[in-house]
């Protein structure tokens, strides 16, 4: 750096920081570019960087509220609770566990469902949500998964999942790998039914959620340097004991080893995907904006469809 | 330390040796008849083998399963189908050999038949990866489900790995949709499918080519979601407590029979698969005989339906 004022500049953000009698959590350090960010900024750019792009969790039920319009979002089998059938305890008993995933995230489960509309457009859409024990994938998360793609499935209108998941749940076990054998068949009957299925790879997706539900979309779409593998990257470096290569395991590295369709950018999400879906769907380019004309002017479009009778 | 038994057989092993010894004084003197006394010695293994067998834990199953003797794959296409004609390659980028498969035939029927494949020399268990799979495997285990169903044969699958291979090959060719491809591919495939786990049942690893109408389990078995080395790491910081991870995860038959997860648990020789293969075979040629002849009596669609409603009722949750 060779500009003064760049030198000091950083520094006084950072030392404002510490004074005291900022409130808790008002100043988020992004976690890339080290820039200190005002986090109600941060969040309206929904937790993207504005200085470097980087892309930051995002909670699953504000995600789904984000990329779905305003009107007509109702949650989809929200009463699917887990249980613990193994009485499963390691260090701490897994019901521990899940009251305080409950009590910190204040869902029941690591997946939300919705039905809504994408600019206009009916859909289905889930989410994981990481903060609830890495977002792994046990009974619940895959009976809400196949519930969703269920009514998909009968209406008739696209599913898009946003993965962001360590794996399987181990607290249960074999039930939770057989979750990958059952989001998968529930999804290959929409892939037989024509329905499109989008799945978006947000930081991070691994093992058993990568090597089922996540893969496996009619397009395969990746946030930015989201981490995405089937292995972790310890397990691979103890494994083959070599070093991995730079940028392993990234978006990037694989939309250049053609796992992943393409890359796009949080904000861009709901205007790509409905555009994509709407030709996967055959309707006209842009509806929300022709309803929006309809509306605005609803006798000259009513005049149009008597002309076609 | 006899490295043919595992630490809790140990016991067994010292007796065996004693047999052994003595057998040997037996038939080196004239005039000496030790029978008697040898038979006494062989019903007493036997009786310690049963007692030592009886209680086993989760983790010394584990031990059993991953035994360097106990029978692989190409073992039971050995013992248990005729006429096997190996298929290599997935068509597109190599022959996975930690996956084995081809056509065979069971009593006389026309089957397909994959399975993971461990090796039992070094040079061997090099070339088969020790039994873990790089995507290639799986497409290539998926090439020949599709060929079975092509011309209706039941493809009968057997479980044996450690896991899916974690490599860095393997994360750039996709293990993760190979995987996933073959759960979703397999959902609907129009044949009967037979899964049985021989040995290690490794995650996901496994489950690509254990989606199916019936899951058979031997019964030193096990199948987890992760090793129980790698859940102790994980949730107990420490490998040391595998077996604590593993009592835990339940990955046993009669854990996962009375779970609902397993349908049938194949009894092994005493002492385990490796202690009489041929018998073991025997054993599982019945089950998997039974299991195809029922099967076989259903159409298609109440087949695949009948595959759909049991991959949707795994899970245990409030409702």
């Amino acid at each position: 750096m060779s500009n003064w004022l760049e030198k000091i500049v950083p520094s006084l953000v950072r030392s404002e920081k510490k004074r005291t009698n900022i409130p808790e959590g008002l100043w988020k350090k992004c976690p890339k570019c080290d820039s200190i960010l005002y986090r109600p900024e941060l969040e309206k750019n929904l937790n993207v960087c504005p200085k470097c792009d980087h892309h930051m969790r995002l909670n699953a039920r504000r995600r789904l509220e984000l990329f779905l319009d305003e009107d007509g979002r109702q949650e989809l089998a929200a009463e699917v609770a887990p249980v613990d059938r193994l009485k499963f305890r390691d260090s701490k008993k897994y019901k521990d566990r899940l009251s305080a995933a409950q009590k910190q995230t204040g869902e029941k489960d690591a997946l939300i469902a919705m039905r809504g509309n994408l600019q206009g457009l009916p859909v289905v859409a889930v989410a994981f949500e990481f903060n609830f024990m890495g977002g792994s994938m046990g009974a619940v998360v895959g009976e809400r998964f196949v519930r969703a793609a269920r009514v998909a499935l009968e209406e008739r209108i696209p599913l898009i999942c946003f993965a962001a998941s360590g794996g399987a749940r181990m607290q249960e076990a074999l039930i939770s790998l057989m979750q990958m054998a059952k989001t998968s068949a529930a999804l290959e009957k929409l892939k037989q039914a024509g329905i499109p299925y989008i799945s978006v790879l947000t930081d991070p997706v691994y093992g058993g959620v990568s090597a089922s539900l996540a893969m496996l979309g009619d397009l395969n779409v990746a946030e930015p340097n989201a981490l995405i593998g089937f292995a972790g990257p310890r397990v691979i470096e103890q494994t083959v004991r070599e070093k991995l290569p730079e940028g392993f395991q990234r978006s990037e590295f694989l939309l250049e080893h053609g796992q992943v369709d393409m890359i796009i950018s949080r904000n861009d999400l709901p205007t790509r995907l409905a555009d994509i879906l709407r030709k996967l769907t055959h309707q006209a380019a842009d509806v929300a904006a022709q309803s929006a004309d309809q509306a605005t002017d609803q006798s000259q479009s009513e005049a149009v469809d008597a002309d076609k009778e | 330390m006899n490295p043919n038994y595992l630490d809790f057989e140990q016991p067994i092993a010292e007796l065996e040796a004693k047999i052994s010894e003595l057998r040997h004084v037996n038939e080196d003197t004239a005039g000496l008849n030790l029978s008697d006394e040898l038979e006494k010695l062989q019903e007493k293994s036997r009786t310690l083998t049963e007692s030592i067998f009886k209680d086993l834990s989760a983790w010394q199953i584990s031990q059993i399963a991953r035994h360097p003797q106990r029978p692989y794959t190409l073992d039971y296409v050995k013992h248990i189908f005729d006429d096997f004609d190996e298929i290599h390659g997935d068509r597109h980028f190599a022959d996975d050999q930690a996956i084995v498969g081809g056509l065979a035939r069971l009593d006389g029927r026309p089957v397909m038949v994959i399975g993971h494949q461990k090796g039992r020399e070094v040079k061997e268990k090099v070339r088969r990866n020790f039994g873990m799979p790089r995507p290639e495997g799986y497409r290539k285990a998926l090439r020949m489900m599709e060929m079975a169903e092509r011309f209706k044969l039941p493809v009968l699958t057997f479980i044996d790995t450690p896991g899916a291979y974690p490599g860095i090959d393997a994360e750039e060719r996709g293990q993760s949709e190979a995987i996933a491809f073959n759960l979703a591919k397999m959902s609907q495939l129009n044949t009967p499918i037979i899964s049985t786990v021989i040995g290690e049942g490794g995650s996901g690893g496994a489950l690509a080519i254990g989606v199916c109408d019936e899951l058979l389990m031997l019964q030193y078995g096990t199948y987890s979601v992760i090793s129980p080395e790698g859940c102790a790491s994980i949730l107990w910081k420490s490998a040391e407590r595998a077996s604590d991870a593993a009592k835990a995860m339940g990955i046993t038959s009669g854990r996962l029979h009375e779970l609902g997860l397993v349908d049938q648990v194949v009894s092994e020789p005493l002492g385990g698969a490796h202690r009489n293969p041929e018998l073991m075979a025997a054993n599982l040629k019945k089950h998997l005989l039974e299991t195809l002849d029922r099967l076989s009596t259903l159409e298609s669609d109440e087949l695949l339906e009948r595959r759909y409603q049991r991959l949707m009722s795994y899970g245990v949750f409030e409702d």
